[in-house]
C-alpha cells in the first residue's frame, strides 16, 4: 500500500491527436533519468483472429487489410501467401509485380509519414506538414489504382484484384520523380543539421545485441546493423528479380532510424520504377477452385518489419485458424533497453523511432520515484520540443520561440 | 438557437479519440491539418484535451477497453458538444460487427451516458479527408 503512495499512477491523456497508439507506458523516473519502463496493451484488441475464422477465404484480405491501416497492403499479402503456400497456387507473373509496386507505394507514403510526425515531436513541424504533403500524390496513385486512398484489399488468393492499366506508368513514374526529389531534400536536410545531429545521435540507442535479444524486425533492427528483411533474406512477390539494396546503419540511435528508413525510401522508389519498367503482360488472377485441407506460413516486410500470418484450413470454405503477427508486437517491448537510461525528453521521441503501427491509442505517465512529479504526455512533449530549443541555442541557430514550434 | 449552439458553430475545436480503429481514419483524420486540406483556415483545430474540445470526432469500433474511457471523454467534454462518428466502424462497427471484444458502435457507448447527445455519422472505410469536412459543414448547419 506504501509502495502505490510512493508512486501513484495518473491516468493522464488517454487520446492525443498525433500519437494513437493504444499501449500505456509508465516511465518510472529518477530526477531526469528514466529507471524503468512498463507497456501495457491490448486496448485495441478487436478478436481479429476469431473474425478471420467466420469469414470466406476471398473475404479475409479485406478484414487482415484493417489490422493497420498503413500496413494494408503488407497483412493481407502475407495472408494471400499462406493459404498459396498451401494450396499450391502460384499467382502469375503480372500479380506478383502489381503486388510489389502496391507494396513499396506503401512503404513510401509510410516512411515519409514517418518523418513527418518524427519532426512534430522534436518541434520541426515544418517538416511534419510538408512531408505530409509530399505523401499526398502517393495516396492519390494508390485510389487510381485500387479505388482507396488507405485499405487497398487489392490482393486476393490467387492474384491481384485490380491492375495497373498502362495509362497510368507515366503518371506513376512522374509522380516518383517528383517525390524523389522531396526525399533527397528531406535525406540532406537530416544529414546535414547540426542540430538533428546533436538532438538524434545517441538517443534511444538500442545495440545490436540488445536488438538481436528483442527480437526485433523492420527499420528498427536496420538502424542497429542487424541485416534483417523478408524481401532479401525470402524473396516474395517480385522482390527477388529486382535490383535493390538492404540499408542498415550501425548506431543503433534515433539518428539511424530516420537514415535507415529515408535511404529505403529512396530504394522502394528505384524499385517502383524497376517494376513498372519489367512489368510483364498476362492476367492478374489465376482461378481458384477449392481450397484444399493443410496449412501454410506467409511472411512479408511490412514498412515496421515482418509481419507473420499461418492458416489451416480442413477443406472447408473458411480457415479453421489464422494467426496473425504483426511488427509492432515484437519492437516495442525493446523500449526496455532503449529507454531506460535515457532522459524524459528523449523518450517520445525513441518511442516514436519505433514508429509503433499506431492502430490504438496512447496513454503515458511518468512517475518520479522520489517526489511523485508526474508528467501528462503534452508535457513530455514539450520537454523534448524545449531540449531541441536548448541545443539550438548552444550551437548558435537562430533563436526559436515556444510558442513556434 | 441558443447562444450555446450559435457559439458551438465557429471555430470548431476537434478532440480526436481513437477507440479502436485501424489507424487509417486517424490518419486521414491528421491528414486534415495539412497542407492540402488544411482545416485549420476554418478555424478547426486539432486540441489535445477534451475540456477545450467543441467537437468529439471518434474513430474506431468501441472495444471493451474502450468503452469507459469514451464515456469518460464524452463527460469531460463542455456541453454541448457535438460527437462525430468518423468511419464505418464508428458508425456500426463495420466488418468487426463479429469480434467478441467489440461493444460498439460509438452511438450506443455515448447514448448510455447522454441520450440526448448529438451524434454525426461520417461513413466510409476510411472516409476520404473531403468527406470528414463535408460531414462537419452538414452537421453544423443543421444545429
Amino acid at each position: 500500500m506504501k509502495e502505490t503512495v510512493r508512486k501513484p499512477v495518473l491516468a493522464v491523456g488517454p487520446f492525443h491527436p498525433l500519437q494513437e497508439e493504444m499501449e500505456f507506458f509508465q516511465l518510472t523516473v529518477d530526477g531526469e533519468i528514466v529507471t524503468d519502463i512498463d507497456v501495457r496493451i491490448s486496448y485495441n484488441h478487436r478478436g481479429m483472429e476469431g473474425i478471420a475464422e467466420t469469414m470466406q477465404y476471398d473475404q479475409i484480405p479485406f478484414l487482415v487489410s484493417r489490422i493497420c491501416g498503413i500496413c494494408s497492403a503488407s497483412h493481407p499479402l502475407a495472408y494471400v501467401q499462406a493459404v498459396e503456400d498451401f494450396a499450391g497456387i502460384t499467382p502469375p507473373d503480372r500479380a506478383r509485380y502489381v503486388r510489389t509496386i502496391i507494396n513499396e507505394l506503401e512503404r513510401i507514403h509510410s516512411h515519409v509519414l514517418w518523418v513527418g510526425l518524427a519532426g512534430h515531436f522534436i518541434g520541426y513541424d515544418t517538416v511534419f506538414m510538408w512531408a505530409w504533403k509530399y505523401r499526398e500524390p502517393v495516396l492519390d496513385l494508390l485510389e487510381k489504382i485500387t479505388g482507396n486512398r488507405n485499405n487497398y484489399g487489392n490482393v486476393r488468393v490467387g492474384g491481384c484484384r485490380e491492375d495497373i492499366p498502362d495509362e497510368l506508368k507515366p503518371e506513376i513514374l512522374r509522380e516518383m520523380d517528383k517525390i524523389e526529389k522531396k526525399v533527397d531534400m528531406l535525406t540532406k536536410a537530416v544529414l546535414d543539421d547540426p542540430i538533428l545531429h546533436a538532438r538524434l545521435k545517441g538517443v534511444g540507442t538500442l545495440t545490436k545485441k540488445d536488438g538481436i535479444a528483442y527480437a526485433v524486425t523492420g527499420p528498427t533492427a536496420r538502424g542497429s546493423g542487424i541485416k534483417v528483411d523478408v524481401r532479401h533474406d525470402d524473396p516474395y512477390a517480385a522482390y527477388g528479380e529486382l535490383d535493390w539494396k538492404v540499408i542498415t546503419q550501425e548506431q543503433g540511435d534515433v539518428f539511424a532510424k530516420a537514415v535507415v528508413r529515408l535511404l529505403e525510401t529512396s530504394e522502394c522508389i528505384k524499385m517502383v520504377r524497376e517494376a513498372l519498367k519489367k512489368l510483364p503482360g498476362g492476367p492478374i488472377a489465376v482461378e481458384v477452385k477449392e481450397i484444399p485441407p493443410g496449412e501454410g506460413c506467409g511472411h512479408a516486410e511490412a514498412p515496421r518489419g515482418e509481419t507473420f500470418h499461418y492458416v489451416r484450413s480442413d477443406g472447408g470454405n473458411r480457415p479453421v485458424r489464422h494467426k496473425m503477427r504483426a511488427p509492432s508486437y515484437v519492437n516495442v517491448p525493446s523500449f526496455r533497453a532503449s529507454c531506460i537510461g535515457q532522459h524524459i525528453a528523449d523518450v517520445t521521441l525513441t518511442l516514436a523511432a519505433v514508429d509503433p503501427c499506431y492502430s490504438c491509442t496512447e496513454r503515458l505517465a511518468v512517475v518520479d520515484s522520489h517526489n511523485s512529479v508526474i508528467h501528462d504526455y503534452d508535457s513530455l512533449l514539450r520537454l523534448s520540443r524545449e531540449k531541441t530549443a536548448r541545443l539550438k541555442k548552444e550551437i548558435g541557430a537562430p533563436e526559436m520561440r515556444l510558442e513556434d514550434i | 438557437m441558443s447562444w450555446k449552439t450559435w457559439s458551438l458553430k465557429k471555430s470548431v475545436w476537434v478532440f480526436h479519440v481513437n477507440t479502436g480503429a485501424c489507424n487509417n481514419c486517424d490518419i486521414e483524420i491528421v491528414n486534415l491539418l495539412t497542407p492540402k486540406f488544411d482545416v485549420e483556415r476554418f478555424g478547426m483545430k486539432l486540441v489535445g484535451s477534451p475540456r477545450h474540445a467543441d467537437a468529439l470526432l471518434v474513430t474506431g469500433v468501441v472495444t471493451r477497453q474502450a468503452a469507459p474511457r469514451l464515456k469518460e471523454v464524452y463527460r469531460q467534454t463542455p456541453k454541448p458538444c457535438v460527437v462525430f462518428a468518423i468511419g464505418a466502424c464508428a458508425c456500426d462497427k463495420g466488418i468487426f460487427h463479429a469480434g467478441y471484444h467489440v461493444v460498439g458502435p460509438v452511438d450506443k457507448i455515448v447514448r448510455e451516458e447522454d441520450p440526448n447527445a448529438i451524434i454525426a455519422y461520417v461513413p466510409g472505410c476510411p472516409p476520404k479527408p473531403e468527406a470528414m469536412i463535408s460531414g462537419v459543414v452538414k452537421a453544423l448547419s443543421a444545429l
